[in-house]
């Protein structure tokens, strides 16, 4: 039976940083994949643009994969939030919290191939189309029976296989949760007029709208749509035609863009709320969506799953660099209490959000606009929002920092 | 860990279930030895800094002392030689039960880790010589401290380094080691410690250099309530580690 140090389940961008961070390290790591080998080569538009905060895009770095992300990559530069029609509420300039861009907005199949690239370039085997068909937890080991005959015990298990995770599901581990009742439309747009890396979110009554600017490509500016509404209108703006959908995009977007264009298929995913009841179990440990899954609306999800990676991956190196059994209790204890505050308060607010601003309560309306005009006259308050949206606030894993482990 | 009940040197099914139990036991760090496992982290991040900086080692990878031997005298369930080895040193534990030895062994073997376990004291390595040997928290529970190290000292190749561990004999490691930890704390068993025969660091140092081994550093570890941790100190009133280097 072949012994590695750490087996993680998921090739996705939280697993494969999870394991690319421990491997730099000199631990022995090991990646099952159940997706396919050409699904995982060249992976496939998903429509979603997502926003990598500063401490997420230091960690890539660390872990080798922004060398082959940077070019997928636009900054944003400024931040305006606005509340249903009104005027600029909250404006956020990066020049106001320091040198670096306030996050980066990179397509989600860039950063998965990003992934894969690395793990390749660090020789870290990746066995895809291969799913674990039993489990066996040990005192000593964990074992894993795979699809394929195979047989591996490792110190270490980490689930990163998404939102159903089955390693999850195995341990028996529950999960609590609930549904917006909302959906995210998401497409990527093409315009005539520069977007000057400026995001916006609008705070709309059915949900927040977001447009994020992109990299250009050799037909013109780009930017990224998310789209909240109520999933029975999602479905029902889904269903209609491209000219359509575009001619009702065109005027919650305005025409600051100039003419829209639709530069990619549309997709619709429908929100939910989701948190394992704890993120440890006997040589267990689950990152990113396996653990949180949360809404878009302050674009966090990946951030978090990107800040389980960093923390897990540092107890671990640290641990190994002791002698300590990787997957024992003192390790993954030190990885459970670590991350609970953050991904606790993380999750709770992204929910909060979404109930202050997805309504038309006026007594809620009118606290929120007091709150967000407060923030936004109260410099030192905005600056600490700003820093908690960039994730560089509070005790943070070293590669978030940019150090490596 | 003077335990001395011996076992024939087949080793039935039955023995070997045995043995996996106690080595769960021992090695549950929420168990009877917990501890022994709350201590370890200081106690192995001190020896891999102060052998990286001896042997010249750069401490960034995970096993930095590949090619180096070394002599666990006391090893016990293994709560050391494990990590060690993990470190990369070629690892010898002994320990004067045998039941020890049998609980390491089958502990080592689960976790995939190669171990040299055997029943004995030092004095039964004659001829062996080691690149560094560790004895903590072994020398309070020896009838004869000074010949126990001339012994270990023996065990040690010359320009080696030796390591060792104990609790002072202060009033406050009355205190804290003996009523706090075996009667207040209820941590360890009662009649763990005899106060009496906790060693001075000068004592220590004398019995060291009797054996041709300089003193180069003593530092003290000390529990942080708050954080729930060992810490390493400058006070040297309680628990201490004392490190030397034998003369080339």
């Amino acid at each position: 039976m072949e012994r590695v140090d750490v087996l993680v389940i998921g090739a996705g961008p939280v697993g494969a940083l999870t394991a690319a961070l421990m491997a730099q390290a000199g631990v022995r790591v090991m990646v099952i994949e159940a997706g396919e080998p050409q699904i995982l080569s060249a992976p496939a538009s998903d429509g979603r643009a997502i926003a990598l905060a500063l401490s997420a895009k230091r960690s890539l770095d660390v872990g080798g994969f922004w060398t082959h992300l940077s070019p997928f990559a636009e900054a944003i530069l400024d931040i305006q939030v606005t509340d249903g029609n009104a005027p600029v509420l909250l404006h956020y300039d990066h020049r106001h919290v320091g040198d670096n861009p306030f996050g980066w907005i990179v397509e989600n199949e860039e950063i998965k191939s990003a992934a894969l690239k690395r793990l390749k370039e660090l020789g870290i085997a990746v066995k895809s189309s291969t799913i674990v068909e039993s489990w066996e937890f040990t005192a000593s080991a964990a074992k894993a029976t795979l699809s394929n005959g195979e047989r591996i015990e490792a110190g270490l298990v980490v689930a990163a296989d998404g939102r159903p995770s089955p390693t999850r599901q195995a341990a028996g581990i529950k999960i609590k949760g609930w549904d917006y009742g909302q959906s995210a439309i998401v497409c990527a747009i093409g315009h005539e007029k520069p977007h000057n890396n400026v995001a916006y979110e609008h705070f709309l009554p059915s949900g927040p709208f977001a447009i994020l600017p992109m990299t250009a490509t050799q037909t013109g500016y780009r930017s990224g749509i998310v789209w909240t509404e109520k999933r029975h209108l999602g479905t029902a703006i889904m269903a209609q035609e491209d000219a359509y959908f575009l001619g009702e995009l065109s005027e919650k977007v305005g025409d600051f863009l100039g003419q829209i264009t639709l530069a990619g298929p549309r997709f619709a995913y429908p929100l939910t709320f989701q948190m394992a009841e704890r993120t440890i179990d006997s040589r267990l440990a689950l990152v990113g969506d396996a653990a949180h899954g949360m809404h878009p609306i302050a674009g966090q999800g990946l951030n978090l799953g990107i800040r389980d990676a960093a923390a897990l991956a540092q107890v671990v190196v640290e641990g190994a660099r002791l002698g300590q059994d990787v997957g024992g209790t003192a390790v993954l204890e030190r990885y459970q209490r670590w991350r609970r505050f953050d991904t606790g308060m993380m999750m709770g607010v992204t929910d909060g959000l979404n109930h202050l601003f997805s309504n038309r309560n006026p007594l809620l309306t009118a606290a929120r606009d007091i709150g967000l005009l407060a923030v936004a006259h109260c410099p030192p308050a905005k600056r600490l929002f700003s820093r908690h949206a960039m994730g560089v606030v509070g005790d943070l894993p070293r590669p978030l920092q940019g150090l490596p482990l | 860990m003077d335990d001395t009940a011996s076992i024939s040197s087949t080793s039935s099914a039955e023995e070997v279930a045995r043995f996996t139990a106690m080595a769960e036991s021992w090695w549950n760090p929420d168990g009877k030895f917990k501890p022994l496992h709350k201590f370890n982290p200081v106690r192995l991040a001190y020896m891999r800094r102060v052998l990286c900086r001896h042997f010249n080692r750069d401490a960034t990878p995970i096993a930095p002392f590949t090619g180096l031997s070394l002599l666990d005298i006391g090893c016990g369930g293994g709560l050391l030689s494990e990590p060690l080895a993990r470190m990369g040193f070629a690892v010898t534990g002994i320990d004067a039960g045998e039941r020890n030895v049998s609980i390491a062994q089958t502990h080592a073997q689960q976790s995939g880790i190669a171990i040299d376990y055997r029943a004995g004291g030092p004095e039964t390595l004659s001829g062996e010589t080691f690149d560094v040997v560790i004895s903590m928290e072994v020398i309070e529970h020896v009838p004869a401290p000074e010949s126990f190290i001339a012994q270990a000292a023996q065990r040690l190749k010359p320009g080696g380094v030796f390591i060792g561990a104990t609790m002072n004999r202060t009033a406050k490691a009355y205190a804290l080691a003996v009523v706090g930890a075996e009667y207040v704390l209820g941590w360890l068993p009662k009649g763990t410690h005899d106060w009496k025969k906790f060693v001075k660091p000068s004592e220590f140092a004398g019995y060291l250099r009797h054996a041709n081994i300089e003193t180069s550093e003593i530092v003290g570890a000390s529990y942080n309530l708050v954080a729930g941790d060992w810490v390493e100190t400058q006070n040297l009133d309680v628990n201490y580690m004392i490190l030397g280097v034998k003369a080339v």
